[in-house]
């Protein structure tokens, strides 16, 4: 049986392999679906952690991780599709209005 | 036999992430995206949680991944990541940062130990999850499905509107 503290360190690092996506893309698609990275990563740690403790209830916090998740990713791509219909482009960078 | 396993997937999940960041094709990407979340599905099945490997593929691999794709092939972008950096000096920045975070983390998992033993794993199955989630967490999940709706209300009235 693999230790679960080998799950959480590869839970460590696609965590932070995300964060570097969110920081250096400038397409919101992709900074999107790094911040699913990270999601995911978290959800690999709470089961972890619960199969360590052996209780369900890691695996119950993963479930609703998951279905806030599918909300974001919903209301996200419907958000950049409205952006994209008023500007036609699609740059974060570009996306400054509300900048003092 | 277990370890192999675990690391063949890690290898996969680390790799199909590395190829999310690197490549300026988004379909590219939301193609790692994929593998990337059946890995995970796959080092569910190997922490005994089999239900939510099920639901991880279904949800995020059959429903989430189709959505990027979809987006994707109606927004047609590609254009975004060429040209001028005009913010060069932080994005490089960026990079010792998330290293710096990454150190950080693993001084910390270094540096505490997981109290008392480890106990059997629970079986992961839909009867085991189904108990905790109907008793324990009923109101959370009755909330859940307040959320959805509210996503669903949110997303027709983002998309309906004339522009």
């Amino acid at each position: 049986m693999v230790p679960e503290s080998y799950y959480v360190a590869l839970s460590a690092i696609l965590f932070s392999m995300g964060v570097l996506g969110v920081l250096i893309r400038r397409d919101p698609l992709v900074i999107f679906m790094s911040i699913e990275l990270m999601l995911n990563a978290a959800n690999l740690a709470l089961v972890a952690f619960g199969q360590r403790h052996g209780t369900a209830e890691g695996q119950a916090l993963v479930f609703f991780v998951m279905c806030v998740a599918a909300a974001e990713v919903a209301v996200g791509l419907a958000i950049i599709v409205a952006i994209f219909r008023q500007r036609r482009r699609l740059s974060v960078d570009e996306l400054s209005t509300l900048r003092g | 036999m277990s370890f192999v396993t675990f690391f063949v997937l890690a290898a996969l999940a680390i790799g199909s992430a590395a190829g999310l960041l690197l490549r300026r094709n988004p379909i590219h990407g939301a193609l790692f995206l994929a593998v990337n979340l059946g890995t995970i599905a796959a080092l569910f099945l190997t922490l005994r949680a089999e239900f939510l490997a099920a639901v991880q593929v279904i949800v995020y691999a059959g429903a989430i991944a189709v959505l990027f794709v979809f987006a994707i092939m109606v927004l047609i972008p590609g254009k975004e990541e060429t040209g001028p950096d005009p913010l060069r000096g932080q994005r490089l920045l960026s990079i010792p940062v998330v290293a710096v975070f990454l150190a950080l983390v693993a001084i910390v998992m270094g540096s505490a130990t997981l109290a008392g033993g480890a106990r059997p794993p629970v079986p992961g199955g839909a009867d085991a999850l189904g108990r905790v989630l109907f008793t324990d967490y009923l109101f959370p999940f009755e909330v859940t499905s307040v959320l959805l709706l509210a996503a669903i209300v949110g997303v027709m009235a983002l998309t309906k509107r004339k522009a």
